[in-house]
């Protein structure tokens, strides 16, 4: 089921390993991310940088989603979190969660959001 | 995460967008991918997930002789409902049985289409039942198919066990304004949910 890799790498490990310098996520900042989490970029890259931190803060000027972002880089979700959790930690980006079914007092999504998103799939 | 106050460089209050997802569900073939294409704003892509057991230990790369972990696909598109409001769609994993794995797959969905091919009732049993076990709100779409027979909804409703609450719509994936009038039945059955949530007991 997963993709295919370079023969070089028949699993992506050893680049993932690189990438993250070895931690597996997401743990910490990036418990939270979810794949329609919307990510912002609040600082422009830094000369130096990592090539992967550079392109996300570049690709995400405007808000993109974590499924969007890992589309784009080849990375997958686990991966890709723990490369946000530095910037966010860092204070590089920012990370605005998708609204969920509940709140945290087990009450459905508010009518005033289901009529928007009504309103917006009848303009279809 | 609170965005309020922050305007990017070039004046743009971005932190105002927000995003809702909803996840595609059913069995093998029942027609997943061809939806999430058929309304999409974008082409669709493709994310990779690690599936991982609840809870699993961080610490361990990940995949590495773990049996509790699996890589799958997704694909997903996206809605844009308005200047600020964005819809994604997912289309879950073909295999059911590693839904379990992954943690928050349906925790941050307003709700989730389950489809199914007729022909084969069967296939989507699972993903019904994991909805239930999720408790996530559902509606079943009813793909059809050139040779799929013309069973009345409410017979199919009674093969599936589905509850009388939950809509069952006969579409074809393939088509967007069919693909988004299962949208708007999910939103509407959504909101006839927290219209009897709300009401005093
Ligand atoms: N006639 C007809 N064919 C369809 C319809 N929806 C999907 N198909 C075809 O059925 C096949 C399976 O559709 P997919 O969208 O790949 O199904 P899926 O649920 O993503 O399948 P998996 O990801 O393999 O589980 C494809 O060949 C589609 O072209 C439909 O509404 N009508
Ligand atoms: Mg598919």
């Amino acid at each position: 089921m997963s993709a295919p890799r370079k023969p070089s790498d028949p699993s992506g490990l050893e680049r993932y390993y690189v990438l993250t310098g070895g931690r597996s996520g997401p743990g910490g900042s990036a418990s939270s991310l979810d794949v329609a989490t919307l990510v912002l970029a609040r600082a422009a890259p830094l000369p130096g940088m990592q090539h992967e931190h550079e392109e996300i803060l570049r690709r995400c000027r405007d808000p993109l989603s974590v499924a969007e972002l890992g589309a784009h880089l080849g990375l997958p979700f686990n991966i890709l979190a723990v490369l946000l959790s530095d910037l966010l930690d860092a204070g590089r980006v920012e990370a605005r969660n998708p609204i969920p079914a509940h709140d945290a007092a087990g009450r459905g999504p508010d009518l005033a959001l289901l009529e928007e998103v009504l309103s917006g799939l009848e303009r279809l | 995460m609170d965005l309020k106050g922050f305007d990017q460089p070039g004046g743009r209050a971005a932190g105002d967008t927000r995003s809702v997802k909803v996840m595609i569900a059913g069995g093998f073939g029942t027609g997943k991918t061809t939806m999430v294409r058929s309304v999409s704003d974008i082409k669709p892509l493709t994310t990779e997930e690690t599936l991982t057991q609840a809870s699993a230990d961080v610490d361990r790369l990940i995949g590495v002789g773990d049996k509790t972990q699996t890589t799958v696909s997704l694909d997903f598109g996206k809605i844009g409902i308005n200047e600020s409001l964005v819809l994604y769609l997912f289309g879950t994993p073909g295999q059911e049985r590693f839904w379990f794995l992954w943690n928050g797959l349906f925790k941050g969905a307003l709700g989730a289409i389950v489809l199914v091919d007729t022909r084969r009732l069967e296939s989507s049993f699972r993903a019904i039942e994991e909805m239930e076990r999720q408790e996530v709100p559902f509606v079943v779409a009813l793909n059809v198919f050139p040779d799929s027979s013309n069973y009345p909804v409410e017979e199919i409703r009674d093969a599936l066990d589905i509850p009388e609450h939950t809509p069952v719509i006969a579409f074809d994936a393939r088509d967007r304004a069919s693909s988004r009038d299962v949208l708007v039945a999910l939103i509407h059955h959504l909101k006839e949910r927290s219209a009897v949530a709300l009401e005093p007991r």
